[in-house]
């Protein structure tokens, strides 16, 4: 862990795809930079030879028959997207 | 107090509708009436369906009527959390992001209340998306804790609490991703149980970080808590993390009356390093009963306690900012309609800073933060190490103890605000109950007194998939207490 680290909040809040005003962009990155500090804490502890634990149970892969089940009509899933056009999501474009 | 249906538990309901002196009816007429006159200052819930509830108590009257009754929860309301998935109906997990989705499909935990014949009653408050300790950060409103209207509730699962205490509903669900069921429990003077990871199905729970997260109820009782834990438990093809393991009847675990030696471990980091012993004196008091019927007790180290919020904080943001990933205003209710009409991308970031509120924004970009190249190995993998440290202890200390004690909560409910510009120090309110989410084993909040008033909770951390014994070690201060059947002046 850095030992003294400010968080670059404008290039977190781009990759969190969340749009910031420049008072929350200030609040946050204050408050944040605290939480880290206090974070930082975990550095007092010797892990070198620990395994990391992903799952409180061992979780497995875990199959089933590769056989078609009565799943929600395309109808139902995009119910709740804000627009729709032929059982299609409408989005503005995505490439140039 | 008096005899009215609403102050009854839900174990008592049932016997009224099998020797057929009440009916489903009557009964969801009497919460509905009961919301009415209370919830404009509780404000346990964000919406319920009166009309839907009660057709569904006529069908439930309808089914006993012909000798066809489900279950033992047939006829019987219980109160859900506002991210359980009801198919038809909302879950906005407090979100305005989520205001106007309708679920397409009932969740595990829904299908197993419907199988047994419950009656489906109302959406109950929460912080959103569960991030929070008190629901002050719903999106909606904040509820009252009942017992003092200028209290929280705690949190996330407040409403279901505060439902419960308020007598607004027998049962409820909840969900326990680092002491939502057991804190909110303990300020509102109710019982609430996280079981074990995987001893409740996830599917149909809006996630918020899977590996922590489990659904639990909240009821008056030890009788009612393992009434509702036995109708939602057990393995589900849905949930790959749904463990394959034989449920017991909690409720007759829980009843059992036979002669055991118990065991119970003492930890001294939550005791001697951070409780204030007035905040915690019916604590102390109960373990001077249990001692009184012959458990023994035994001083305990978890030596990894003063690193668990720290650790906590980097696996459930990270796991959250994950999660919370797929509320984009492409798929979900909620786009914003002032985007710059540059592209898709854009869409994003406007519907996401319009939809979520300041404590989900705070903690996703955290937990993108600490997923962040450069940044992960530092982090998010070292609190999985650490994580793994935690639950060793604990593996430990239940090689010597048959269950441990402790405080739900470092303090009773605070006043509403004291936290406000200060999300470390709500963080570390969650001190006592985090621990039980990284190691992934049951632990129970049950009442154990009063502070000035308020409602205090004794904490009973259990082995894995040991739920039926912390129920029946709660059971038996339960047995000789009354607080269960205290309830606040509303």
């Amino acid at each position: 862990m850095p030992e003294e680290q400010s968080i670059d909040i404008e290039k977190v809040a781009d990759l969190a795809r969340i749009a910031l005003t420049n008072d929350e962009k200030s609040k946050l990155s204050s408050q944040l930079d605290s939480i880290l500090e206090y974070i930082n804490k975990l550095n007092e502890l010797d892990t070198d030879d620990v395994e990391p634990m992903a799952h409180p149970n061992s979780v497995f892969n875990v199959w089933r028959e590769d056989k078609t089940e009565t799943e929600l009509p395309i109808e139902e899933a995009l119910k709740n997207a804000p627009q729709q056009r032929q059982n299609m999501i409408v989005v503005p474009k995505v490439v140039e | 107090m008096g005899d009215e249906l609403h102050f009854k538990s839900a174990g008592e309901l049932s016997d009224l509708l099998s020797s057929g002196s009440v009916s489903s009816v009557e009964i969801v007429q009497a919460f509905i009436d009961r919301v009415g006159a209370v919830d404009d200052r509780v404000k346990a819930f964000n919406s319920y369906d009166a009309e839907d509830a009660l057709a569904q108590a006529q069908a439930s009257d309808e089914r006993r009527a012909k000798g066809e009754t489900l279950g033992e929860l047939d006829g019987i309301p219980v109160g859900l959390k506002d991210n359980l998935a009801v198919k038809g109906q909302p879950l906005t997990c407090s979100s305005k992001i989520l205001e106007s989705f309708i679920s397409p499909y009932d969740g595990t935990c829904i299908q197993k209340l419907k199988a047994n014949g419950a009656v489906l009653w109302g959406r109950l408050n929460m912080d959103e998306f569960a991030m929070g300790s008190s629901t002050e950060n719903s999106g909606t409103h904040t509820t009252s804790n009942p017992w003092d209207l200028e209290r929280i509730p705690g949190g996330s699962s407040g409403g279901s609490a505060a439902a419960v205490a308020a007598c607004e509903a027998t049962i409820s669900l909840g969900s326990d991703t680092g002491g939502s069921i057991r804190q909110p429990a303990s300020h509102c003077g109710v019982v609430g149980l996280k079981p074990t990871y995987g001893r409740v199905s996830r599917f149909g729970l809006a996630a918020f970080a899977s590996s922590l997260d489990q659904i639990g109820p909240i009821a008056r009782n030890i009788d009612d808590a393992a009434l509702l834990l036995n109708a939602i438990s057990g393995y589900d093809p849905h949930d790959s993390t749904s463990f394959d393991i034989a449920v017991p009847d909690f409720r007759k675990a829980a009843a059992d009356g036979g002669d055991r030696k118990w065991t119970i471990g003492l930890p001294k980091e939550y005791f001697e390093e951070s409780s204030d012993p007035a905040a915690i004196k019916p604590v102390l008091d109960a373990i001077e009963f249990y001692k009184s019927q012959g458990f023994e007790f035994k001083d305990i180290s978890l030596p990894r306690t003063e690193y668990a919020v720290a650790t906590y904080y980097i696996i459930a943001t990270a796991e959250a900012s994950s999660n919370l990933a797929r509320y984009d205003g492409i798929r979900y209710t909620s786009r914003a309609e002032d985007f710059d009409g540059k592209d898709s991308i854009d869409v994003y970031h406007q519907s996401r800073a319009l939809g979520f509120g300041e404590e989900v924004k705070r903690r996703v970009i955290l937990g993108t933060y600490v997923l962040s190249s450069g940044y992960y190995d530092a982090y998010y993998l070292k609190a999985q190490k650490c994580r793994t440290l935690i639950r060793s202890d604990f593996e430990n200390a239940f090689e010597s103890v048959d269950a441990i004690m402790t405080p739900t909560s470092p303090t009773p409910a605070t006043l509403k605000g004291a936290h406000a510009e200060d999300p470390l120090a709500m963080y570390l309110s969650d001190i006592y109950t985090i621990s039980a989410n990284l190691a992934g084993i049951p632990a129970l909040s049950l009442p154990c007194g009063y502070v000035d008033g308020l409602p205090v909770g004794l904490q009973i951390l259990g082995k894995p998939f040991k739920e039926d014994e912390i129920l029946r070690a709660g059971r038996i201060f339960e047995a000789t207490h009354a607080f269960k059947d205290d309830h606040p002046e509303l």
